[in-house]
């Protein structure tokens, strides 16, 4: 395998572009985020999206931020060539709710905000407590494995090419 | 897990209060992250072994090394009748100032979470910031004699994926789609 640092930076568009896919599928192909976690889940763009237009020496930044943002600007960016480097995301299962970062690059998670669970109250409740975070953490988590592994697979095949770059353009481009 | 216990007493946080060094990074226990303790059950829960890394630092603010030196050189020109000191001169004392503030100013502790999943043989560490995922790979392989990998879009795709063969070899080809025509 190339050195760690190399690849990180070499292939840090993979992040960006699962995370421009993403998007394409939240609005566009939802029911296959549906197939991938059949259990009632529902995923839509928070309050926060960061885009980048890179052109040969300069660096274009897009933000747009609010609970109620429209993404208007957003698509004119991708029509310009940008790409989502940051993400917020709310991801809903039943009447749970998670909300987190994502970061293209690095593909890490921040501000992650779990469902709410009990308080608390005695010593002997914090095991109870801490395997409970552990299995909300790892549900989010195996979501976005499992997102990105479909986006990979799709990466690496000729259907990449032939068949969803030309949907995302027609989706960018009305 | 005696493995693991020895690995983490043997490089757990220490005290730097009276200490003349600005940092230190270790161990510490989840539970009792002031006291490291890391005998009885705290340790482990369910296939999780549950512990933090604590980096603590020494923060001496700029302007009081500034002030300190300008006293201290006041004080050896006065001594010695001398109208300057030597380079070498103001970088030990300088050197001396910072080495005394160090022992008068408390260590700030940061305390990471880490969550390792031995089944699955996987860590996850609750922190972002570089320093602190670079403290943990370096201290994980010297306490454990284990080496980190770094979960990001390429090592994701390249070992977490399960791609074959000739997946993996395409993986490596790829370059940046334009989404605009």
């Amino acid at each position: 395998m190339i050195d760690v640092s190399v690849s990180y930076n070499r292939y840090k568009f993979l992040g960006e572009e699962f995370l421009t896919w993403l998007w394409f599928v939240i609005e566009k192909d939802h029911t296959l985020l549906n197939e991938l976690d059949p259990d009632g889940v529902q995923v839509a763009i928070g309050n926060r999206i960061v885009l980048e237009n890179r052109h040969k020496d300069t660096v274009e930044s897009i933000t747009i931020k609010g609970d109620d943002a429209g993404l208007e600007e957003g698509v004119i960016s991708l029509r310009k060539g940008a790409v989502v480097t940051e993400m917020n995301l709310s991801y809903k299962s039943g009447d749970h709710q998670w909300v987190f970062n994502l970061k293209g690059e690095s593909l890490s998670f921040s501000g992650l905000k779990p469902p709410e669970t009990a308080p608390i109250d005695r010593k002997e409740d914090i095991e109870g407590a801490v395997l409970e975070k552990i299995f909300l953490f790892d549900r989010v988590f195996s979501f976005v494995d499992k997102v990105f592994a479909n986006f990979i697979n799709l990466r690496v095949s000729n259907a990449w090419l032939e068949r969803e770059v030309p949907r995302m353009r027609v989706w960018i481009a009305t | 897990m005696e493995t693991l216990v020895a690995g983490l007493k043997k490089n757990a946080i220490r005290e730097i209060d009276e200490d003349p060094a600005d940092k230190v990074v270790g161990w510490t226990s989840f539970e009792k992250p002031y006291q490291p303790d890391f005998e009885g059950n705290s340790l482990s829960i369910g296939t999780h072994w549950i512990f933090s890394l604590r980096i603590d630092k020494k923060k001496i603010p700029l302007k009081v090394v500034q002030k300190m030196c300008a006293q201290e050189t006041f004080r050896k020109l006065t001594e010695s009748g001398r109208e300057f000191l030597s380079r070498n001169e103001k970088k030990l004392l300088r050197e001396n100032v910072i080495s005394t503030l160090s022992l008068r100013i408390p260590a700030t502790p940061n305390i990471y979470d880490l969550i390792w999943n031995y089944e699955d043989a996987c860590v996850l560490f609750l922190s972002n910031l570089k320093e602190a995922n670079e403290e943990l790979e370096t201290l994980f392989a010297k306490s454990f004699k284990l080496t980190l990998i770094r979960l990001f879009p390429f090592t994701m795709a390249d070992l977490n994926v399960g791609l074959t063969d000739a997946d993996r070899d395409v993986l490596s080809t790829l370059t940046p789609t334009r989404f605009n025509e």
